[in-house]
């Protein structure tokens, strides 16, 4: 049993190993091919992320890619794919924005009440899409889709420009358009004092967001709610087998529903490192990150420490390829298609490894069967 | 209604759709629903979406969801417009073509050969296409005199030409009469209207927009009259019994999903065509190969039917164009509110009851919608194909079928 326990392991592990591999290698020839040293690229990149404030930056582009992934792995472990995490969080966020700065409230009582509303505002959207499965039979990647693209192109477009403050604002160095900006107070303080108690400065101005905080939140609550509580479990039997689930009294509708709440109550907490950042909803946010996300908690497995080390690693490939622009040992773009790549090589790796595992597991039942002769070999 | 040819029905609900629009045009004291230039435009907008349409109707039918279309959309984008301006218009298309079907087959060896979920591979594509052609831009399209790392230099043509008799084309030297401008302009109710719009289609259409059109029937055809379609619609309804006649229905779903892809491929080549924009620019597809799934779904996963999704689709954009104070398009509201009247009366007559009350709630929204505004702010123009079919499954998702097997994981060999 120990040693099937230990090749368990390591066909767990090697599926994302081998995608990364592979992943490096791919972008190591399209390099080649295009005239560029990737051995000098790369190195370029790992030299540059290993300064403080490139990895400050690395876990602030982390830190909402996190959130997404866990967001979207809440809908996978029920067999429901919430394509919609793009359109919620930035309908949540821009609403958060404005209404956090609209309501007067003290200090701390601000922070929740933006977190509030973006979760609510997260939720209902993503629950819309839930309610038309279970009552009109609408497949969330539909209804999802259609749902991004009336909330990006339609009502983000719309109230952005309607709730503009009066000209361009002033933040930090450079001026951005915007909704109007929320009070200091009424901000996550940036983490750079714990940062700063542990190693140097910061420096070039630059902030830890803290965000991160919320989104280890968000981590170790997905972990209590999926492996420690009845709802959890209900989540992930519906997922592996809905009318096993729903015959041991799981109520499927009702899951649905409610997995899609979460999932977008989730999403709506997405944009809020970009908030807290700036200060208010610009006019042309990050967009991409819900999509980015399914591409995290894909290649995480929907494992809460999985989709760390993913957003982790799509976050480093984003900001350290901004070195490759002034060494010029390479084009920056060359890392989208890395991600692509490694998407893509991973989801086929955890299929072959899947189908690896199958065939294991009915050897080792053969095995443990002894005597009992099976009619054909597997 | 199942015994009316698909070519009339879809024809009636056309002239009931005219007919909506030249009453409603009647009140707001404008003609620019039925000009002629309107249907111009709304053909341009409409041609990428209904090739988008088809090749998913393609992959769908052989049991492969795409929703990839938007990245072999993009990568057809790219190659198009450099092929265009290197090699020259009509190169331009067949490497749009090709590279669309490179994206197609990519889908269909990670869905087909691997088994990997349609939709994640989908996701994958989408993501990766975009950084494919970024990369590409800043090393080819950075190189061409005008291109930059987002944009490439003006794309040329394949041209375009005029139906003669009806649209006043030449036929040689001789410029033939134009038929249906003439009633147009006899301003007859509905007849003209009629007229104007079908000129409009007449006039100055790019060849490939009619390799579109002409891909319509084509693809019926060859789907719905002939071994090879029957072949490729048993692996999208019920694999296994294919399996069981013999069919090797990996190859079928390869087939079907890279034409899915080389059709995206020309739905991109399209979009940086003079036609419509003349340039291809970093993101211009803006999701236009979500729309032309919407085009499929509401077509419920006919030929005709994705025809028409395209073509109401790219109306609203086309009106939308043309439209600089918001006029037209705020007529709109009322063609909506109109057309969700119709709908509570058709849910009321089948006694449903609860249907019934929701549309003729959504209806009352929109009527109130268009009494208390003047104009239509420019960004609903661009979500109403998704409004649009959002209702339409809202409504009569019962209705709609798609293909038995579509988006499951078929293994050879297992059940």
């Amino acid at each position: 049993m120990n040693f099937s326990l230990g090749r368990r392991i390591l066909l767990t592990l090697a599926a994302p190993v081998v995608a990364l591999v592979f992943s490096v290698a791919m972008s190591s020839i399209v390099l080649l091919i295009s005239g560029s040293n990737p051995v000098a690229a790369f190195g370029d990149m790992m030299s540059h992320a290993s300064r403080l404030e490139t990895m400050v930056d690395i876990l602030n582009r982390a830190t909402p890619l996190y959130i997404a992934g866990v967001a979207v792995a809440i809908g996978f472990r029920m067999n429901l794919f919430n394509i919609g995490v793009d359109g919620q969080y930035l309908l949540a966020a821009l609403v958060a924005a404005h209404l956090g700065a609209m309501v007067n409230l003290p200090g701390v009582l601000r922070i929740v009440w933006i977190l509030v509303v973006a979760m609510a505002v997260g939720a209902a959207y993503s629950g819309f899409a839930g309610v038309l499965k279970v009552t009109r039979g609408i497949n969330e990647v539909i209804s999802t889709i259609m749902l991004n693209a009336i909330a990006i192109s339609g009502i983000v477009a719309y109230l952005v420009r309607e709730w503009q403050a009066g000209g361009a604002i002033l933040s930090g160095s450079a001026s951005r358009v915007g909704t109007t900006p929320i009070p200091e107070s009424g901000l996550i303080p940036d983490l750079n004092s714990v940062v700063e108690f542990f190693t140097r400065e910061v420096g070039q101005g630059k902030e830890l967001t803290g965000m991160l905080v919320i989104a280890i939140l968000v981590g170790l609550g997905y972990h209590i709610l999926v492996n420690r509580t009845r709802f959890g479990f209900d989540l992930r039997a519906s997922g592996i087998n809905p009318f096993a689930a729903q015959v041991g009294g799981v109520p499927a509708k009702r899951m649905v529903v409610s997995a899609m709440v979460l999932s977008g109550a989730v999403a709506g907490l997405v944009g809020m490192a970009e908030i807290n950042q700036v200060g208010f909803f610009p006019a042309n946010p990050i967009r991409g990150l819900g999509f980015t996300g399914i591409a995290v908690a894909l290649l995480g497995r929907n494992h809460p420490a999985g989709i760390i080390l993913a957003a982790l690693i799509f976050a480093f490939l984003d900001i350290s390829s901004g070195v490759l622009q002034f060494t010029g040992a390479a084009s920056r773009e060359i890392v989208v298609i890395m991600q692509g790549v490694i998407i893509l090589a991973a989801v086929v790796a955890y299929e072959v490894a899947r189908r690896a595992r199958e065939r294991q597991e009915a050897r080792s039942a053969a095995e443990a069967l002894g005597d009992i002769k099976p009619l054909e070999a597997a | 209604m199942a015994k009316i040819p698909a070519w009339l029905r879809w024809s009636l609900y056309a002239a009931v759709g005219v007919l909506v629009l030249t009453t409603v045009q009647g009140f707001d004291d404008t003609d620019s629903l039925t000009a002629a230039g309107s249907s111009q435009s709304m053909l341009r907008w409409a041609v990428p979406i209904l090739l988008a349409g088809l090749g998913g109707l393609f992959a769908e039918r052989a049991g492969v969801v795409n929703i990839g279309l938007e990245g072999m959309m993009i990568l057809g984008t790219w190659f198009g417009a450099w092929g265009a301006v290197v090699y020259g218009p009509w190169w331009g298309i067949v490497l749009a073509v090709l590279a669309g079907g490179m994206g197609g087959l990519l889908h269909a060896i990670a869905t087909v050969t691997f088994g990997v979920d349609h939709i994640i591979s989908g996701v994958a594509i989408n993501i990766l296409a975009p950084g494919i052609t970024r990369f590409l831009s800043s090393e080819i399209l950075t190189t061409l005199e005008g291109g930059s790392i987002t944009q490439s230099p003006r794309v040329p043509g394949v041209g375009t030409f005029t139906v003669p008799i009806f649209g006043g084309g030449n036929i040689g030297t001789w410029q033939s009469p134009d038929f249906f401008g003439w009633i147009a302009a006899r301003e007859w109710f509905l007849v003209s209207d009629i007229a104007s719009l079908a000129k409009g289609l007449m006039t100055r259409i790019s060849w490939v927009s009619l390799i579109a059109l002409l891909l319509v029937p084509f693809v019926a055809w060859l789907l719905w009259r002939t071994r090879f379609g029957l072949r490729l619609r048993i692996c999208g309804e019920r694999p296994q019994a294919g399996e069981a006649q013999g069919i090797n229905v990996y190859r079928y779903k390869y087939i079907g999903v890279v034409i899915s892809g080389a059709l995206s491929g020309l739905a991109g080549a399209f979009i940086v065509s003079p036609e419509l924009s003349g340039i291809y620019l970093e993101g211009q597809t803006t999701g236009r190969g979500f729309i032309g799934l919407a085009a499929l779904i509401f077509g419920n996963w006919r030929p005709l039917g994705v025809l028409g999704g395209a073509l109401l689709f790219g109306y609203p954009f086309g009106i939308g164009l043309r439209d600089l104070d918001g006029s037209a398009s705020h007529s709109l509201i009322l063609v909506n509110a109109i057309g969700l009247g119709a709908v509570a009366i058709w849910a009321a007559t089948r006694r449903k009851r609860g249907d019934a009350a929701l549309a003729l709630a959504l209806g009352l929204v929109a009527a109130g919608w268009y009494l208390l505004s003047d104009t239509l702010p420019d960004v609903w123009i661009n979500i109403l194909p998704f409004v649009i079919v959002l209702i339409v499954l809202i409504f009569f998702a019962q209705r709609l079928r798609m293909p038995a097997a579509d988006g499951l994981r078929y293994r050879r060999g297992e059940h």
